[in-house]
């Protein structure tokens, strides 16, 4: 019985039981986004629609609705949410004392991050999925005109972007946790970070409009990344919407991801660091 | 017959022909790697000029120790005393500062991961996630150590049964009494077989019969082979539970024994003797070397005897008899471990906030 590599699958099995066994948080988790697009996303829709519908289209490209444009960004939001509270449940574990059975446990340390990061991801990808089958329920038009192969090449795609972007942020996330002392530091230190990431990045609106430090700024937010990679995946490399038109280059959206994969590992190194240091008594 | 650790019944405690409950259902396998270094007289646990300071604070001054293997070992002593930071390095959840610390063979500041995998631990609260069964919770452990995977099944059925918890499994912790989820946390720091078993204020906060049920697990387990080192506060569990005692103050051994050794040495046996004629009773006792000082008290003639109070009462009462003189009743009153605690410390545990 000596230690193997997959201990981390024991750590993200009790991740999982967890999630399913919290039953307010598992239907809030899986209620809230359908709540941004129901409300959110309609609302705002009728109005964007009505003012950009003057904004003429060119020729040859594909017009994308508001909802549409927006189902990436409340997918993006969903995540970056989800994945900047995953590392929540090692506060309670460190705070509980549960911490202790697995640090004295011979199970390597980075196989507590590593599930729990997995499991945030799983969190993630079930969120998307009940995103974008709502959201197609209420209307949104995701893969216009795609054969099925394409569909499911796209969807992978979607999740590789989703998975890549969650990890890091889910890793940043255990990070602050296994640094604080009680969940109220993690909640401002989070809440203080969703505002700037959220609103200086393309999930909500265009970021051509912006003034130019804000547009600097959004380029390196990993947000608006992930948005780049579903909408390239969800709406093809050319489309037009809210009043502007949108082209992805192959090259781009592999920057994107590169970017969100280098994001991930510099998050994955900190995060290892912190961990075998951490002294939970 | 059963070979290995397992079958191995301690000398002078328990029945060499028990069956040992690990094994009952299931024949022993070899179990590489158990039978490493042998250490000095089978140490099992060697600490050196140990210290610890946490911001300027010294929790432990410079203690050195050993466990014998095999033995239930206790480290007694006030809150604060340096009991928990003691365990926490022995157990590598605190980094070793100063000092060497071996456990089972391995040095806890180079070998962490082999001490991990050598010992299992009874944390002093109820360290139980409340979200997850009793199955799952012993499920998770054997799998943070990696146990694979029929083994760990059988395990654990097997140590639910010893703790008799196997009609629970499915319950959520949080739905467990005080004492089962005590027992269930004994159940899961054996899961893994450890060389030996941490337990870190076993008792504290259970009601006198669950204490007592839980002192007859630790004293099961014992028999196995198992060693058991314990932390208490409380005089009568490290009286009644352990082969010896380190009594630790301040971050400091004050002194280590037997029980009975400990009693012994404060030399304070004290004899009462309810006798027909008092002062011919002190007469006749005047030469007996042993005798500190008499007096005479409610309950009759109050005696100090500064050795072992129980070896000198019968030649007392040959003594008194031999002058004549009736006695009605005999009573020998030995030091408890509060009488040995007071006295290397000066206070009395129970006046410390513990």
């Amino acid at each position: 019985m000596s230690a193997t590599a997959w201990e981390f699958l024991t750590v993200y099995w009790r991740e999982m039981i967890r999630f399913v066994r919290f039953r307010a948080q598992l239907f809030s988790s899986l209620l809230q986004p359908a709540l941004w697009m129901a409300f959110f996303g309609v609302a705002m829709s009728s109005n964007f629609d009505r003012f950009t519908s003057a904004v003429p289209v060119p020729a040859g490209v594909v017009p994308v609705d508001y909802l549409t444009f927006m189902a990436a960004g409340v997918i993006a939001m969903t995540t970056l949410f989800t994945s900047l509270f995953g590392g929540m449940s090692l506060l309670f574990d460190k705070n509980w004392g549960l911490m202790r059975e697995m640090l004295a446990s011979p199970m390597p340390r980075t196989h507590i991050m590593m599930g729990v990061g997995l499991a945030g991801m799983t969190r993630s990808f079930i969120q998307v999925s009940i995103i974008m089958a709502f959201g197609i329920l209420l209307g949104v038009q995701f893969f216009p005109g795609f054969p099925a192969g394409r569909i499911v090449l796209s969807i992978l795609g979607i999740f590789a972007f989703v998975g890549a972007f969650s990890l890091g942020f889910l890793l940043f996330s255990s990070t602050i946790s296994m640094r604080l002392e009680t969940p109220e530091g993690l909640q401002g230190i989070m809440t203080l970070l969703t505002l700037p990431l959220f609103f200086v990045s393309n999930a909500l609106y265009p970021i051509q409009a912006f003034p130019p430090l804000l547009q600097a700024l959004s380029a390196y937010n990993p947000l608006t990344h992930l948005v780049n990679g579903v909408r390239y995946f969800a709406l093809g490399s050319d489309f037009f919407a809210v009043g502007a038109r949108y082209t992805y280059t192959t090259g781009d959206v592999l920057f994107s991801f590169a970017y969100l994969a280098v994001f991930a590992a510099v998050m994955y190194l900190l995060a290892r660091r912190t961990f075998q240091r951490a002294v939970v008594t | 017959m059963l070979t290995g650790r397992h079958g191995a019944s301690r000398q002078g405690k328990g029945d060499m022909t028990a069956p040992c409950m690990w094994c009952r259902t299931r024949t022993i396998r070899a179990r590489p790697g158990v039978r490493k270094v042998a250490m000095e007289e089978d140490d099992i646990i060697e600490v050196r000029d140990l210290e610890h300071t946490f911001d300027g604070v010294e929790a432990v001054r410079g203690i050195s120790f050993t466990v014998r293997r095999g033995e239930i070992f206790s480290f007694l002593g006030p809150n604060g005393a340096g009991k928990s930071t003691t365990i926490n390095i022995l157990t590598t959840l605190l980094p070793l500062q100063k000092g060497t610390v071996r456990v089972a063979g391995y040095d806890v500041a180079r070998e962490a991961a082999k001490v991990r995998q050598a010992i299992g631990i009874v944390f002093q609260d109820d360290v139980l996630d409340r979200d997850l069964t009793v199955w799952e919770t012993m499920e998770f452990h054997g799998r943070l150590y990696a146990l694979p995977r029929d083994e760990r099944h059988r395990r654990i059925d097997e140590m639910l049964r010893v703790v008799e918890l196997d009609g629970r499994r499915d319950e959520r912790t949080k739905n467990l009494s005080g004492g089962m989820k005590r027992r269930l946390q004994i159940a899961r720091g054996l899961l893994t077989r450890p060389e030996v078993l941490f337990l870190d204020e076993p008792t504290q906060g259970l009601d006198p019969q669950t204490r007592m049920r839980i002192w007859d697990y630790i004293r099961q387990v014992n028999r196995t082979g198992t060693t058991v080192f314990l932390t208490t506060h409380y005089m009568e569990e490290a009286d009644m539970l352990s082969d010896r005692i380190s009594i630790i103050d301040h971050g400091k051994l004050v002194v280590s024994g037997t029980p009975e050794g400990l009693k012994n040495a404060l030399g304070e046996d004290v004899v009462y003797l309810e006798t027909g004629d008092d002062r011919r009773a002190r007469e006749s006792l005047r030469d007996v070397r042993e005798i500190r000082s008499i007096s005479e008290s409610p309950r009759g003639l109050s005696i100090t005897i500064s050795a072992d109070g129980s070896h000198c009462l019968p030649r007392i009462v040959e003594r008194v008899r031999g002058a004549g003189v009736g006695i009605s009743s005999v009573n020998l009153k030995k030091p408890t471990m509060d009488d040995v605690f007071v006295h290397y410390t000066g206070r009395e545990l129970r006046d410390t906030g513990a």
